[in-house]
């Protein structure tokens, strides 16, 4: 019998129930009131005690209210059928709700249970099977998802029926499992999984090296991510955090985008479903929203939800990561999934940590990075999730808990620089702050040499010394003044600023500059380089000014043409007369 | 509000502080009203049977055995077409001597709007600003504050722009608030003729300061009602949100509750998103747009409420007295409309995005020379020419008193461009420059 409960108190999202029976930590609850059920999540436990946290508005709640406990954590329901889809935190699905404001207590099934799906079985009866391994596969927008056992399975497991090639529902019974004791279990294509909880299916998680390609040059060349890898991106308020996740969930090469919208701004989410459908995935040529999940929990959705939505998306994640797929999941703001927990901390009344954070924020940023990773599965296919976190840092100042903490987990670091943004250098990735560890990992050389080409990563450091000297060079001459260095300082200065406007910086507005392949990034960096390699010769400094003007400008040009384009070549054309008007060797 | 017949009176209060007290009472809701000793007051905690209320006008001279009766409802607002041109209190009382409003009552501080069913906003708020509309463009269903010290014209500017916004409904929510504002913004819009456009919900700095955390919820209640029901295209001007943040800080310190950043309470952020986030487009046309002021200390952005208001809203404004040209000007570099990009040549012409840029661009240029003109550096000549440049720039468009068209703008923007600049120089698209660049008579 379920175990049942009867409110004793409230305090905002907090309820504390008095209860007559079992109840475990984390487990769900539901509060009856006025009609509504609101779900809750059992956060503490103190004697015949329980505080939950509601993830609804508390309002008109009173003491006496029955509550029923649903015997198991916050899940997810997980099957085809979620792609393109628009989830609250909590995985219902918003577009099945009813008006135009949400309404409290309305709860909507993920999954369509009257669809059918194409299923092409992958095994036979008789196969020995054990967790996750994939029994068949149905079409999802042009993706193959398969259809697994039961990530849960204890032991080995012989496939006593498979359902043949044919037209099914998710509910639909397609394998019947049979144990040495000759136990069975029917499987169907869904499966729940507690979100608090790794999805630990697979063999063996070694060290990513893939390149994931963003098509945004300053992340691409400069501080590259990789397929598996983490990331984040702090900075303060209008640097461009948003435009830079939205660039990298547009154009990264994933097979399945996952965007977790975490107390942030509803209009964003909008502009996501706006314009999704109408984009083009330039790696397939098929819509983005095809291959897009968003998991939305804006800022003035309940708080205690804002939380679940962070691990509501991960389980979803996982879940493809077990079929073989590429995932990259973003979340914009992890700061404001941290704050909701502060704000839980707050009313239990636990002794704060750092900046009022609860004591143990750095434990639970660390696990959750650590549910990405690249993977090798138990069938010898490899999957990954890519995870790029966004953290909004109080006061734009980054020695703040959530930062500090996420940076020693995170490998890639995107510092967005105010001072960047203040001069529209966007995007604002701060050239000599930032940083990818995967560059110092020698299978990602291995790699990048078989693929782009040998002293790719030299030219990288190469830019990168570059950039740190010219930055150095300009501290200089706001010191001593244009006059008071040398003409080669000057020379070097403007070498680093045709740098930063021909790769860093980049128009995430134009249809053209927005994305840069690869290849075309090679381009432009043995061009530049080429320049920056050159010697000049210059009689003064107006001259260096003047002339680079003119550089970084045929350069700019460059950028917005169309590769390889009439244009394209031309502007190229006018760069190489130009620099040999200059050049001395 | 007073009791009615048949409601339990309870005359025991077990605990009193300066904003709240306590008692034992059964069968009581969370955010539920009461009315203690004739004053207001809403339910904040219930632990068993102990029931904490958190008096609106203070504690003051409230004795221990006060009629306390519940409501049993929370603050609500009664909406109509009524409401239209009147004054109301932070309750949503009539200040203005007329008659109380007949309406469907709703419960103010309503549930989100779906997010799938949101529009994205499209429409551009044209204010003749150059500073704004060029720059910092505004579009309906935003929501965007000035950034200002308290010494700044920002509730001048604020009305000039709600005068010149064409808005359906302009809702004014007034926190803390002198007196002599107030009837500034009245004697403004009653000037323009706009007081049937008026819906005005106030709390001065003579109002107790708890009362006005209903002011923001009243005055989008009335907003969602012109908006939904009669899709109407709502401004709402809420100043200032930080006297609203500090009576967040003054409740919550009286409710022991651990402080976080600058006294502020730690759910600051998702306090003010829900406000803020009512702005919003709806697909069948109304819109709630919020502009909106948040005072700063001597300019500091990194103060709680700025900052968390910096990460809600989209984008906001600065002012600043450019000494050069002795006017009140928007900041170029750290103003921010985050949803110019959905009007900028788009609903204007196509060279927009670029020429902003651009314009800014060659104003920070000036921003260097100048330090290194007050560093005693000797100028070169393009640095004379950006100085002259931001001169004009700052006088004929970034100036509060400008009024010109989004065309105009550019037109003139351009002028500027070809009077001290080559082509090369501002780093623009060869064929905007083709199209545009001013043709030599």
């Amino acid at each position: 019998m379920a175990t049942k409960g009867v409110v004793n108190g409230v305090i905002a999202n907090m309820v504390t129930l008095k209860v007559d029976g079992p109840v475990s930590q984390n487990e769900i609850c539901y509060i009856e009131t006025g009609g509504d059920k609101l779900m809750s999540e059992v956060i503490k436990v103190v004697g015949d005690s329980v505080y939950v946290q509601v993830f609804e508005s508390t309002r008109g709640l009173k003491v006496g209210a029955p509550a029923e406990f649903a015997g198991h954590m916050l899940e997810v329901t997980l099957g085809p059928g979620m792609l393109s889809h628009n989830y609250d935190g909590l995985q219902n699905d918003l577009d099945k709700m009813t008006g135009v404001f949400l309404k409290r207590g309305q709860y909507t099934y993920p999954l369509d249970n009257d669809k059918l799906w194409h299923f092409v079985p992958l095994c036979k009866a008789g196969d020995k099977v054990a967790h996750s391994a994939w029994l068949g596969e149905v079409e999802e927008n042009f993706q193959k998802l398969k259809i697994m056992t039961p990530f849960t399975l204890q032991g080995e497991w012989t496939i006593k029926s498979i359902a043949g090639e044919g037209d099914y529902r998710v509910i639909d019974n397609i394998a019947v499992l049979e144990n040495d004791k000759g136990e069975t279990m029917d499987l169907n294509m869904i499966q729940k999984w507690p979100v608090k909880i790794p999805m630990v299916n697979y063999a063996v998680k070694p060290r990513p090296f893939k390149l994931l390609e963003t098509g945004v040059r300053s992340i691409d060349t400069l501080n590259p991510i990789v397929e598996g890898g983490t990331g984040f991106i702090p900075g303060p308020f209008g640097t461009g955090k948003t435009v830079l996740q939205h660039a990298i969930s547009k154009q990264a090469e994933a097979d399945i985008v996952i965007i977790a919208a975490c107390g942030e701004r509803a209009n964003e989410v909008v502009e996501i479903f706006t314009e999704f459908p109408e984009l083009d995935d330039p790696h397939t040529g098929r819509k983005l929203m095809e291959r897009t999940i968003i998991i939305a929990n804006t800022s003035n959705m309940p708080v205690a939800a804002r939380e679940a939505s962070v691990y509501t998306a991960m389980s979803i994640a996982e879940y493809y990561r077990s079929m073989g797929l590429k995932v990259l999941l973003m979340a914009d703001s992890t700061s404001r999934w941290a704050q909701a927990l502060r704000e839980m901390s707050n009313r239990m009344e636990e002794l704060p940590g750092p900046d009022a954070f609860p004591m143990d924020i750095s434990s639970i940023i660390a696990n959750f990075y650590g549910r990405a990773g690249y993977v090798e599965l138990n069938n010898g296919k490899t999957g990954s999730i890519t995870f790029i976190g966004t953290v909004s840092p109080a006061g734009g100042n980054l020695k703040e808990p959530v930062t500090e903490n996420t940076k020693k987990v995170a490998r890639c670091f995107y510092a967005l620089e105010q001072e960047r943004a203040d001069k529209k250098r966007y995007p604002a990735i701060n050239p000599i702050d930032s940083y990818s560890k995967y560059l110092d990992y020698p299978e990602f050389d291995e790699y990048i040499q078989e693929h782009i080409n040998g002293d790719w990563i030299d030219k990288v450091n190469e830019l990168k010394t570059r950039l740190l000297r010219g930055k150095e060079i300009a501290e200089q001459i706001n010191i001593l003044g244009d006059d008071g260095v040398p003409v080669d300082y000057h020379i070097t200065f403007w070498k680093s600023e045709l740098i930063d406007y021909a790769i860093l910086q980049q128009d995430a507005f134009d249809d053209v500059d927005a994305v840069t392949p690869l290849r075309r990034q090679e381009t432009i960096v043995n061009r530049v380089i080429d320049i920056c390699r050159a010697e000049f010769k210059f009689e003064g400094f107006l001259e260096v000014i003047d002339y680079f003007k003119k550089l970084i400008n045929v350069c700019k040009q460059i950028n917005y043409c169309e590769f390889e384009s009439d244009n394209y070549n031309k502007y190229n054309k006018e760069l190489d007369a130009l620099v040999m008007e200059r050049k001395i060797s | 509000m007073s009791a009615q017949a048949f409601q339990k009176i309870y005359t025991k209060i077990s605990q009193i502080t300066k904003a709240t007290c306590s008692l034992n009472a059964t069968g009581v809701g969370y955010d539920e009203l009461a009315v203690i000793d004739g004053r207001l007051a809403q339910v904040v905690k219930i632990a068993g049977n102990q029931v904490t209320l958190q008096v609106f006008r203070g504690t003051n001279g409230i004795p221990t055995n006060a009629e306390v009766v519940f409501l049993g409802k929370a603050p609500s607002l009664k909406v109509s077409d009524e409401l239209a041109g009147r004054f109301f209190n932070a309750y949503g009382d009539p200040i203005d001597g007329g008659a109380p409003i007949e309406g469907q009552e709703v419960e103010i501080g309503g549930p989100s709007v779906n997010p799938v069913r949101r529009k994205q906003p499209s429409e551009l708020i044209a204010t003749g600003i150059a500073g704004i509309d060029l720059n910092n463009t505004l579009v309906s269903g935003q929501k965007i504050p000035f950034f200002a010290d308290p010494d700044q014209p920002f509730n001048q500017v604020m009305a000039t722009v709600a005068m010149r916004a064409k808005a359906d409904k302009i809702i004014l929510g007034g926190m803390g608030m002198t007196n002599d504002d107030y009837l500034y913004f009245k004697n403004v819009f009653s000037a323009a003729g706009a007081l049937d456009r008026i819906v005005s919900f106030m709390n001065t700095t003579e109002d107790p300061a708890v009362e006005r955390l209903l002011v923001p919820d009243m005055a989008l209640t009335a907003a969602e009602y012109f908006a939904v029901q009669k899709n109407e295209k709502v401004l709402v001007l809420l100043s200032d949100m930080t006297s609203y943040a500090d009576a967040l800080a003054i409740v919550s310190n009286r409710m022991d509750q651990i402080p976080s950043k600058d006294s502020m309470p730690g759910s600051l952020y998702s306090d003010l998103a829900k406000i803020y986030e009512k702005a919003v487009q709806f697909p069948t046309g109304g819109s709630i747009t919020i502009i909106a002021v948040t005072t700063l200390s001597g300019g500091d952005i990194t103060h709680a409420v700025p900052d968390n208001t910096g990460y809600i809203t989209e984008g906001q404004l600065f002012l600043r007295r450019d000494s050069d040209v002795g006017k009140v000007i928007v900041d170029p570099f750290r103003s921010l409309s985050r949803l110019k990009q959905l009007v900028n040549g788009k609903k204007t012409r196509k060279d927009h995005p670029q020429v902003m840029n651009a314009a800014v661009r060659l104003y920070a240029d000036a921003a260097n020379a100048k330090t290194k003109l007050e560093n005693g550096f000797d100028l070169t000549d393009y640095d004379e020419r950006t100085l002259s440049f931001a001169k004009d720039y700052s006088e004929k468009l970034l100036a509060i008193d400008v009024n010109l068209d989004t065309t105009e703008m550019l037109d003139v923007t351009w002028g500027l461009f070809a009077k001290y600049f080559t082509p090369q120089e501002v780093n623009i698209k060869a064929e905007i420059i083709d199209t545009y660049w001013p043709k030599e008579k």
